[in-house]
């Protein structure tokens, strides 16, 4: 088996450089690489494009790296929960490309998988319409939609083997998979770290094909964002 | 006057037929999932990745890496199953999920929804919103009938940019329940409680067809 592991995320970030194309899994806070998010944050590269579903939250997740301006353009589906991103987009700041997320979500799976467009029908007759090809099939009109890649993809799965098997946990899994396969580079941070062997070739999400670098996250805060409950 | 959310919510839930999928989006739609009758068997999708959405989990079993597309923290129930995002909107581009519930700023009389941005003001992002519509074969809006300023949201045409073309299939709002016809127009088929048609009529800049007499809701 061939050895991924790198010894923290300083060093799995290391070559990451100014104006880089990036993807980031994660849906809101949930399942997202915060260990290299961090060490993004140490190392101040700027001019970034991230391509993630959403933008973090004020003070966590991608939303740290807006603080710190150093992110040029965003490319995601829902930002509503984040105030410093809706500033920086309304004065102009900030670039932004919102696109539909199952758009988002095959267009990345297109990437990973070697094909590069595809129709369908969301956003037709909308603004995301606005300079694509349109084709009618059975009678429905659809929109030409052309795969995303990455120079780097960072995921974050629950557990991973060091030759880069992944297994994702609950809703965790969003887009990681999907991210995991699109990336020239694929940077994916664990919960667990385990020798090869010990995950059950059964329940492997991401074959480990995908993943270049992988380490054991130090900490997770795993912040919720709408804490729900109710009584027993 | 009208109905609140909770009746908004609670005449919707009367549209859920036994052994559907649905997709509810935020805000009022989820509320309906309280309101189904057990003798209704559905499955909730939440289209972050999970089939078989459970009730809200109790303090000391909450789990962050199991949210719903709200972002609140949910629970997995017997016979759930879970997904990627790609594989969520496979299911919703393909068909599969039979009922779309979600919320809307303005609905026009062909059936066009708008629901993610205000131009210069608010621009949260259309979310899965998009491909909700551009897919599911039924889709329900549950929405006010007017703004806080009064001025309806039953258009004609809609003033905000568009999520989705000709695609609404019948709008609950707080005065009335209505069908959007394929070929325009909403066909009143009942009003809330002590609202009258000529109430829903002025509250209504769409083209409104009442055809006979328009029963009130009915609630157990």
């Amino acid at each position: 088996m061939i050895n991924k592991v790198v010894a923290n995320a300083d060093e799995a970030v290391r070559d990451i450089p100014d104006n880089a194309v990036l993807m980031l899994g994660g849906f809101g806070l949930c399942g997202i690489p915060e260990n290299s998010i961090a060490a993004l944050l140490r190392k101040g590269i700027k001019g970034l494009t991230c391509i993630s579903n959403n933008a973090g939250v004020d003070d966590f997740g991608i939303g740290l790296m807006l603080q710190t301006k150093q992110v040029k353009k965003m490319i995601s589906s829902y930002v509503g929960e984040n105030a410093e991103f809706e500033r920086q987009l309304l004065s102009g700041e900030l670039e932004v490309d919102l696109i539909p997320q199952g758009t988002l979500a095959e267009r990345i799976r297109a990437g990973g998988a070697g094909i590069p467009a595809f129709f369908t029908p969301a956003g037709y007759g909308t603004e995301v319409a606005e300079g694509k090809e349109v084709r009618e099939f059975n009678g429905k009109m659809h929109l030409l939609e052309s795969w995303l890649k990455a120079d780097f993809s960072i995921v974050k799965a629950w557990k991973g083997d060091t030759s880069g098997n992944l297994i994702y946990k609950g809703t965790a899994r969003n887009f990681n998979p999907m991210m995991a396969a699109a990336g020239k580079i694929t940077i994916a941070e664990v919960e667990e770290l385990v020798e090869p062997g010990e995950l059950d070739p059964n329940n492997i999400h991401t074959p480990g094909i995908y993943v270049q670098r992988i380490f054991q996250g130090e900490q997770y805060e795993k912040r919720i964002e709408q804490r729900t409950t109710r009584i027993r | 006057m009208g109905l609140d959310k909770i009746g908004i919510a609670k005449r919707i839930a009367q549209e859920v037929q036994d052994g559907t999928y649905i997709n509810l989006g935020i805000g009022i739609p989820t509320l309906v999932s309280n309101f189904i009758p057990d003798d209704i068997n559905v499955v909730l999708q939440s289209e972050n990745g999970l089939l078989g959405i459970g009730p809200f989990p109790e303090e000391e079993s909450i789990d962050a890496d199991l949210i719903n597309a709200g972002k609140q923290t949910v629970t997995t129930t017997a016979g759930s199953s879970l997904f990627s995002s790609a594989e969520s909107f496979e299911m919703i581009r393909g068909g599969h999920v039979h009922l779309t519930i979600l919320g809307a700023m303005e609905v026009s009389e062909s059936g066009d929804i708008a629901n993610w941005k205000i131009p210069g003001k608010m621009v949260k992002g259309m979310g899965g919103a998009m491909d909700l519509v551009a897919s599911a074969d039924n889709i329900i809006v549950a929405m006010q009938h007017c703004s806080r300023s009064g001025d309806s949201k039953l258009l004609k045409v809609c003033s905000l940019p568009i999520t989705g073309i000709a695609c609404v299939k019948k709008v609950v709002t707080d005065m009335a329940v209505m069908d959007v016809l394929p070929e325009g127009g909403f066909k009143l088929l009942e009003r809330a409680p002590g609202v009258s048609v000529e109430e829903i009529q002025q509250a209504t800049e769409g083209k409104l067809i009442v055809e006979g007499e328009i029963p009130e809701m009915q609630f157990d």
